[in-house]
């Protein structure tokens, strides 16, 4: 199989494009699904830092690694979310991965800030822990971006992920999530950071084949608190369309896109701010403060 | 398992689907059509990770 761009060996067929790649014409795909991801949705400006949420897997590192590499003033946040080894060995990547590149990291652990991680977090709130988590993660996404002057949060979100939250979210009928699910969402308030997704063009597998080209070192497993979380079964059962359609996911998810405004009439801004943290709420209190109450109690 | 295989074969064999797994042969990625051959250090991994 050659590349289809220089004729070389190909490392990596892709048969929704119904194309193959070497490594380097394969990376210059990635940079140009991603380039299109940044200009179409007008997600960042090229002077403006961003924060990447950096977890230690292979699509927040890989996303580090693209914008870093299109220029951008990118800026990693990890947080150690307190799950035993997983978070260390999480933590030790994105610290190589910063210290090899000379980059610039923001680190916060649940331990330290809670003395209690997200197992103990989600046990003492009887929350799903990947309920728990996000609400976490969001609440110091935004808090962390507005305390070190950054308008402009990405989270390494890949097509699939947002093909699965879509089916998801049709499977369930949830229409103020339908509504919400962008690959990028504006400042709520004018005050709090904008969240960008730019490698919502680019599959998982994708993602995976250029940390391997790329050389990029990440946590290869999964977290282990998110076992048997519904998500893995949308992915497996888009995977299987893919596999006999190519090009499934991203039909659903862009066609989505598409015709998303012509589905929903613009949104109505329901949200104010928290009673005790400030941050956007759809009620008077948060979901995060909601969570620290029943963890103090 | 036994070479020279072509990489498809092997994760046909493992009923792994491709769209969710890697064949790595050393430190390369190989297509699906690529002839591994018995001593290869091959490495299968699923594109599924992290938290």
């Amino acid at each position: 199989m050659k590349c289809r761009r220089c004729k070389k060996p190909a490392v990596i067929k892709l048969p929704r494009h119904n194309t193959a790649y070497c490594g380097f014409c394969f990376q210059f795909y990635v940079y140009e699904q991603v380039r299109r991801a940044l200009s179409e949705h007008k997600m960042l400006q090229k002077k403006e830092p961003v924060l990447v949420a950096v977890s230690g897997g292979k699509d927040s590192l890989a996303l580090w690694d693209i914008l870093t590499k299109l220029g951008y003033h990118a800026v990693g946040l990890h947080l150690n979310l307190g799950i035993g080894s997983y978070s260390e060995t999480s933590q030790s990547k994105v610290e190589a991965f910063a210290r090899t590149r000379n980059l610039e990291l923001i680190t916060h652990a649940y331990q330290e800030a809670y003395g209690l991680g997200i197992v103990e977090i989600a046990r003492e709130t009887a929350r799903p822990a990947c309920s728990a988590c996000g609400t976490m993660k969001r609440y110091h996404f935004n808090r962390i971006a507005r305390e070190k002057g950054f308008a402009v949060v990405a989270t390494g979100h890949n097509l699939d992920d947002e093909a699965s939250r879509l089916l998801g979210n049709v499977l369930q009928w949830q229409e103020s999530y339908l509504q919400k699910q962008s690959p990028a969402l504006a400042a709520e308030d004018g005050k709090w950071a904008r969240k960008v997704r730019p490698l919502y063009r680019l599959t998982e597998r994708e993602i995976a084949a250029y940390t391997v080209i790329s050389r990029i070192d990440y946590i290869i497993e999964e977290c282990p608190m998110s076992k048997g979380a519904k998500m893995f079964l949308y992915k497996e059962m888009l995977n299987q369309l893919e596999e006999t359609s190519p090009g499934t996911k991203h039909q659903f998810y862009l066609g989505y896109l598409q015709k998303k405004e012509q589905i929903f009439s613009p949104q109505e801004k329901d949200k104010q701010c928290c009673k005790v943290c400030g941050q956007p709420t759809r009620g008077t209190i948060c979901s995060y403060c909601r969570l620290m109450e029943r963890v103090a109690t | 398992m036994k070479g020279p295989r072509k990489a498809a074969l092997i994760l046909k064999e493992l009923n792994l689907p491709r769209e969710a797994y890697l064949v790595i042969c050393g430190e390369e990625l190989v297509t699906e059509d690529a002839l591994l051959p018995d001593d290869a250090d091959v490495e299968i991994r699923p594109v599924i990770s992290g938290g």
